[in-house]
């Protein structure tokens, strides 16, 4: 069986990845405000709601928090909280497409491990 | 009930039921997506809502008050439709003015700042504009109008890309700031789909999909692989439609798939509104 979802996950999903990869690189720092619902909609051409949405599932992981009054901002410790998850994710995500991908064309577990080698001495 | 409320509307032209007993609820401060293929009944549809035409059945009411002939009822609505109502000799700048007359919280420097960024020149005559800037200054007027149902027939007609994204930027913009329901009719599915919370499709005058936008689209789903297992798998299942090519075939189907009934060599992928637009709708 496969259910290839993945690379076509719903629009809220995809704009919290991207919140997200913008505190794992430094571009929202700890304690720093994210852009605003409207900026994300805006800048994205999506519903205001779908932000939100986005929006909430990083208030929810604990990456980022409410000040009321002012906006949304990057908790501290969050670099460490989303790191953490992905790491989780990592496995599910790429591990298992990769043991997958390989079993179709045939690859054993050896000429992974020595394209691996490769990849990380790239 | 506040909203748009269409309740059992029927409309003919002659011998044609161009609308059939058409339910729907348009709800206060949602973007709606209006869908259907050329002659489903769009067009007429928000023509009856706002008086411009009249149903042989069925009612439409406005925040609860029946909008036939009640002026106060209508004045909550503003309708962008292909045609143009104002005197084509009048200036684009008059017709601003005009406009506020009929329409009073009508923001005349919100309507001049959009006419800059759109570069609008306010002092041509009506008549004299392309199809593209005809296009822009009805939109202009509309968001402007802050009226609290803004209904948009066929809003990005003639314009090119640059002018279709500027007004989703300026749309959501507006509504973020100042949210307002708005009906948005159009064939270009796939640029609007972003902006719309929820999706009404005609076909053939009936309503045969309203509900939101996540929703529709988490109901279905195509299955793609070797023609025989792909016919093996949609046996008894709803399907919508399919494409060949080759031995490949892709069906679109209704429901959600199952990961563990999906057999090997299958994979299951998300539609998207496009996609689903043209199954639902093909004659």
């Amino acid at each position: 069986m496969k259910i290839e979802f993945e690379d076509e996950r719903p629009i809220f999903v995809q704009i919290a990845e991207q919140i997200e990869d913008g505190i794992l690189s430094g571009a929202f720092p700890e304690e720093s405000q994210i852009p605003s619902t409207t900026e994300i909609s805006v800048n994205y051409r999506i519903n205001p709601a779908t932000a939100l949405k986005g929006i909430n599932l990083l208030v929810d992981s604990g990456s980022v928090y409410k000040k009321r009054g002012v906006g949304m901002f990057v908790s501290e410790g969050a670099v460490e909280v989303i790191r953490e998850k992905r790491k989780e994710e990592f496995f599910d995500r790429y591990i298992l497409r990769l043991a997958e991908e390989a079993r179709k064309l045939s690859l054993t577990k050896k000429d992974v491990e020595d394209m691996i080698e490769r990849g990380f001495s790239k | 009930m506040n909203g748009i409320e269409v309740k059992g509307v029927s409309k003919n032209f002659g011998t044609l039921a161009a609308l059939k007993e058409v339910n729907v609820l348009f709800e206060e401060n949602r973007i709606y997506g209006l869908l259907g293929r050329n002659g489903a009944g769009k067009s007429t549809l928000l023509n009856v809502i706002t008086g411009r035409i009249f149903a042989e059945q069925g009612t439409v009411t406005i925040d609860g008050e029946v909008s036939a002939e009640n002026d106060r009822a209508l004045k909550n609505i503003y309708m962008m439709s292909e045609k143009n109502y104002f005197p084509e000799g009048m200036k684009v700048r008059d017709a601003f003015k005009w406009t506020k007359e009929f329409y009073p919280a009508f923001d005349r420097a919100y309507a001049d700042s959009l006419s800059a960024k759109f570069e609008l020149n306010t002092n041509k005559k009506i008549k004299s504009l392309s199809t593209g800037y005809a296009s822009i200054f009805k939109l202009i007027t509309a968001l402007a109008t802050n009226a609290k149902y803004i209904l948009l027939d066929e809003p990005i007609l003639g314009l090119d890309a640059n002018h279709r994204d500027l007004f989703y930027r300026t749309l959501i913009e507006k509504y973020s700031e100042n949210p307002c329901t708005i009906v948005i009719s159009t064939h270009l599915i796939e640029e609007a789909a972003g902006v719309l919370d929820h999706v009404v499709i005609l076909k053939n005058g009936e309503v045969i999909r309203n509900e939101s936008k996540d929703d529709l689209l988490a109901g279905s789903y195509m299955v793609s692989g070797v023609a025989a297992a792909v016919d093996a798998y949609y046996a008894g299942r709803n399907v919508l439609g399919s494409d060949s090519l080759g031995g490949l075939k892709t069906a679109y189907v209704e429901g959600e798939p199952d990961a563990a009934g999906m057999p090997d060599g299958l994979v299951a992928s998300r539609m998207d509104l496009q996609k689903l637009f043209i199954q639902l709708t093909n004659a």
